[in-house]
C-alpha cells in the first residue's frame, strides 16, 4: 500500500479519529489491566502485612542483580520506544526500524535474564509445589511468598512477550510503509502498551526485592 | 419519514448471506445476532438445570443424588451469570442499537467485536466440557477451601470457562466505551444520549473494572487447587476470607453489571409506550453512573456472617443503603414518567412494567438482607434467592424480553404478533411470582439454600414453587414460536413501527450495512414525545406530526 493512499476505517471519518481513538481503547484497556495487577498486589500486601517477618527472610533469598539488571533493561526500553515513536514522526524509516529492533532487544534480553533468575530459584530449592525446601524461620508463610513470585513474574514476562510480538508486528508494518509521520497511532498504541509493563515492573521489582532487604 | 434510510435495496441481512459472510462479519448488527445464537443456547442449558432444580425440590426426598444435585446447582449458576444474564442485554440489544442510537456506522473495533464472539463461544465449548467430565460442584462462587482442597469435581476447567469469558466481556465492554466517547454524530452530545446508551457505557465501565480482579481471583484458586499450595488454606498461611473479599469485589458489581442494562431497557419502553420524555432526565443519567461507582463499596455485604469485624458490616451496611438510593430514584422517575402519559398497553410495556414491580420488590428485599440484624436470619436461606432471582428473573430477564419485542421489528423488519406477546408477557409476570415469591417464605421460615432436601412441612411452598416454574418456562418457551414465525410471515414494520425518536429508528428497518445513508446530524434531546397529540421530534430534528 502506499502511505499516501492509507484511508479511514468505515466507521471514522478521518484517520486522526481512528488513531485517537485507538490510543483511547489502549488506554481504556490499561484501566483494566491495572485492576487485574492490582488484585495481584492487594492480596500480595495483605499476606505481607499478616506476615512481615517470613515475607522478609523469605524475599531476602531473590536474586537481587537480575532484579537490577532487568529494571535497567526495562527502563531502557521505554526510552528507546519513544525514540521510535519519535522517528516515526519524524519519518526516519531507517532509525524507526532500529529503534524498534534495540526495543525488542531489550525486551528478550528482560526474559532471558528473567528464565536464568528462575533456573537459579530452581537450585536454590523455592519453586513452591516443583522444588521447594520450607526454610523453619519461615514456615508456614514463606511459601506465600514465592507462590505470589511465582504468579506475578511469569505473568508480566507474558505481557512482556506479548509486547515483544507486537513490536515484530509494528517492523512488518514500518516495512510495508503503513506507519507514516502522518499515521503512526499504531506504534502509539503498542508504545502505550509497553510503558504499562514497563510500569508493572517498577512496582513488582521493589515489592519482590527490596521488602527483605530494607 | 425516513429519512436516514438507504434507498438502495440491499439491508444487513440479504445483503450478503453466505455461512462465510456471517461468520467474518464485522458489521455489529450480524454480531449481535450470533451472540443471540450463543446465549440462548446456554439460556436453555442453565433453563434445564433450573428445571432439574425445581423438579428435585418437588419432594423432600428429592429425584437426585446429592451430589449430583451439588452439580446442577452450580451449573445452573456458571451458566446462567456467566452465559447468559452478563451478556444478555449488551452483547445482543446493545450490540445491535448501541451504534444506531449515536448515529455511528459500527463500533470503533469491529473485529474486536467479532473475536469477542468467538472468545465467548471458546469459553462455552470449555464449559461444556466440564459439565459432559461430570461438572462442577463448588457452587457458582468457587468458595475455598473447598473449591481447592475437598472438592472432586472439573473445578480447574470450569474456572478456566469463566476466566476465558471474562475477555470476551472485557472485549465488548471496551469496544462500546470507546465507541460512545469517540463516535458520537454530530449533534449527540452527553445530555443528549438515550439512556440506554448511558446504562451501556455505565455497565461497560463495571465490566473493565470488575472482570480482571475475576480473572485474578480465579487465578489465585487455580494455583491453589492445581499446584496444592497454600494461598486460602489457613493450614499454609492463607486466609479464606480474602478470597471472599476478593471474590465480592467483583461479583457485587456483577450484580449491576446484569441489571443496568435493563434499567436502560426500561426507560427507553416506558417513554415510547407513555409518549412522554422521561422524568428527570439529567438525574437518571447520573443514578446510573453513581449506582456504577457506589457498587463497588459495598461487596462485605456478601459477608456479615464470615468473620468480619462488626465496624467494617456497619459501614458495608450503610453503603448498601446508599446504592439504593439512585436505584429508588429510577424507580421514581420512571414511574413519575408514566403520570399524565397515553399509555398503550404493548407487549414491550408490559414487559417493562413487569420490571419495575419485580425490580421494586428486589431492591426492598435486598436492603432487609443488607439490614445486619436480619440478614444473620436470612443469611444462606431461600431468602436471599428469592430476592436475587426477583432482580435478575423478573428484572434483567423481562427487560432483555421487553427490549427485545421492542427492537424484534428494527432487527427483522417484521412485526412480531402482538396478542401472542402481550399473553407471554402476562404468563411471564404470573409464572416467575408463583415461582419465587413461595421462596421468600421458605427462607422465612428458614430453608437453607443449596441443601438437597428440606423439612417435610415446608413442601407445598416448594411445590408452589416448583408449579410456577413450569408455567414460566411456557412464558420463556413461547416467544421462541411466534418471533420465528415473525421472521417469515410478520407484517412488515417500517422504519418507524412505534413512532418512537430514537436515530435507531429513522434508518430503514432492517437498516443497511452502515446503519445510515449519511452520518445523522443530532439536533434535539431524546424522548421529545406529546402525549396530548401523539406527535413527536425525532433526535435528528424532524417533526412527526
Ligand atoms: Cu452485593
Amino acid at each position: 500500500m502506499r502511505s499516501g493512499a492509507l484511508r479511514p476505517e468505515m466507521q471514522f471519518a478521518t484517520l486522526a479519529q481512528q488513531g485517537e481513538t485507538a490510543q483511547l481503547g489502549m488506554w481504556v484497556f490499561i484501566a483494566t489491566e491495572t485492576l487485574f495487577f492490582g488484585a495481584l498486589l492487594f492480596a500480595y500486601f495483605v499476606y505481607r502485612n499478616l506476615y512481615p517477618e517470613e515475607f522478609a527472610q523469605a524475599a531476602k533469598e531473590t536474586v537481587l542483580w537480575c532484579g537490577i539488571l532487568n529494571t535497567g533493561l526495562l527502563l531502557t526500553s521505554s526510552l528507546t520506544m519513544v525514540l521510535a515513536i519519535e522517528a516515526a514522526a519524524a519519518g526516519r524509516r531507517q532509525a524507526l526500524t532500529n529503534w524498534l529492533l534495540a526495543t525488542a532487544a531489550l525486551g528478550i534480553a528482560f526474559i532471558l535474564i528473567k528464565s536464568y533468575e528462575w533456573y537459579l530459584d530452581y537450585q536454590d530449592g523455592v519453586v513452591p509445589a516443583v522444588h521447594f525446601f520450607m526454610k523453619l524461620d519461615q514456615a508456614p508463610a514463606g511459601e506465600l511468598f514465592w507462590v505470589f513470585y511465582f504468579i506475578a513474574t511469569p505473568l508480566h514476562a507474558l505481557h512482556l512477550s506479548i509486547g515483544v510480538g507486537l513490536l515484530f508486528f509494528m517492523l512488518t508494518r514500518a516495512r510495508r510503509g503503513e506507519l507514516t509521520s502522518g499515521y503512526f497511532a499504531p506504534l502509539e498504541v503498542v508504545g502505550l502498551y509497553w510503558s504499562f509493563v514497563d510500569t508493572v515492573w517498577i512496582f513488582l521489582f521493589p515489592a519482590i526485592y527490596l521488602v527483605g532487604r530494607s | 419519514m425516513a429519512a436516514l434510510a438507504a434507498d438502495v435495496g440491499t439491508d444487513y441481512l440479504t445483503s450478503e448471506n453466505t455461512v462465510r459472510s456471517w461468520l467474518l462479519t464485522r458489521d455489529h448488527k450480524r454480531i449481535g445476532l450470533l451472540f443471540f445464537a450463543s446465549i440462548t443456547f446456554f439460556f436453555f442449558i442453565g433453563g434445564i438445570a433450573a428445571t432439574l432444580i425445581r423438579l428435585h425440590l418437588a419432594t423432600p426426598s428429592g429425584l437426585l443424588q446429592p451430589s449430583i444435585y451439588n452439580r446442577v446447582f452450580t451449573m445452573h449458576g456458571i451458566v446462567m451469570v456467566w452465559f447468559f444474564l452478563i451478556p444478555s442485554i449488551p452483547t445482543t440489544l446493545g450490540n445491535f442499537v448501541l451504534p444506531l442510537m449515536i448515529g455511528a456506522h459500527d463500533l470503533a473495533f469491529p473485529r474486536i467485536n467479532l473475536a469477542s464472539w468467538y472468545v465467548f463461544n471458546l469459553s462455552g465449548l470449555v464449559l461444556l466440557y466440564a459439565l459432559i467430565m461430570g461438572g462442577a460442584d463448588a457452587g457458582w462462587t468457587f468458595y475455598p477451601p473447598f473449591s481447592t482442597l475437598y472438592s472432586d469435581g472439573y473445578i480447574l476447567v470450569a474456572a478456566l470457562a469463566v476466566f476465558v469469558n471474562g475477555f470476551s466481556t472485557i472485549m465488548t465492554a471496551l469496544n462500546f466505551v470507546v465507541t460512545t466517547h469517540r463516535l458520537r454524530a454530530p449533534g449527540m452530545t452527553w445530555m443528549r444520549l438515550p439512556l440506554f446508551v448511558w446504562a451501556i457505557y455505565s455497565v461497560s465501565l463495571l465490566m473493565l473494572l470488575a472482570t480482571p480482579v475475576l480473572a485474578m481471583v480465579l487465578l489465585l484458586v487455580a494455583a491453589e487447587r492445581f499446584l496444592q499450595v497454600g494461598l486460602f488454606d489457613p493450614t499454609h498461611g492463607g486466609d479464606p476470607i480474602l478470597f471472599q473479599h476478593i471474590f465480592w469485589f467483583y461479583s457485587h458489581p456483577a450484580v449491576y453489571i446484569m441489571i443496568v442494562p435493563a434499567m436502560g431497557v426500561v426507560s427507553e419502553l416506558v417513554t415510547c409506550f407513555a409518549r412522554r420524555p422521561i422524568f428527570g432526565y439529567t438525574g437518571m443519567a447520573y443514578a446510573l453512573m453513581a449506582i456504577a461507582i457506589l457498587s463497588f463499596f459495598v461487596w462485605a455485604h456478601h459477608m456479615f456472617v464470615a468473620g468480619i469485624s462488626i465496624y467494617s458490616a456497619v459501614v458495608f451496611s450503610l453503603m448498601t443503603f446508599f446504592v439504593a438510593v439512585p436505584s429508588a430514584i429510577k424507580v421514581f422517575n420512571w414511574t413519575a414518567t408514566l403520570h399524565k402519559g397515553s399509555i398503550s398497553f404493548d407487549a414491550p410495556f408490559l414487559y417493562a412494567l413487569g420490571f419495575v414491580l419485580l425490580f421494586t420488590i428486589g431492591g426492598v428485599t435486598g436492603l432487609m438482607v443488607a439490614t445486619l440484624g436480619l440478614d444473620i436470619d436470612l443469611h444462606d436461606t431461600y431468602f436471599v434467592i428469592a430476592h436475587f432471582h426477583y432482580i435478575m428473573v423478573g428484572g434483567t430477564v423481562s427487560a432483555f424480553f421487553g427490549g427485545l419485542h421492542y427492537w424484534w421489528p428494527k432487527i427483522t423488519g417484521r412485526l412480531y404478533p402482538e396478542l401472542w406477546a402481550r399473553f407471554a408477557a402476562l404468563l411471564t409476570f404470573v409464572g416467575f411470582n408463583l415461582t419465587f415469591f413461595p421462596q421468600f417464605i421458605l427462607g422465612y421460615l428458614g430453608m437453607p439454600r443449596r441443601y438437597y432436601t428440606y423439612a417435610p412441612e415446608w413442601q407445598p411452598w416448594n411445590l408452589l414453587s416448583s408449579a410456577g416454574a413450569s408455567i414460566l418456562a411456557v412464558a420463556y418457551l413461547l416467544p421462541l414460536g411466534y418471533l420465528a414465525w415473525s421472521m417469515l410471515r410478520g407484517e412488515r414494520a417500517g422504519p418507524n413501527p412505534w413512532r418512537a425518536t430514537g436515530l435507531e429508528w429513522q434508518t430503514s428497518s432492517p437498516p443497511p450495512t452502515y446503519n445510515f445513508a449519511r452520518t445523522p446530524a443530532v439536533t434535539t434531546a431524546p424522548y421529545a414525545y406529546n402525549p396530548e397529540n401523539g406527535s413527536y421530534v425525532a433526535q435528528d430534528g424532524t417533526v412527526h406530526a
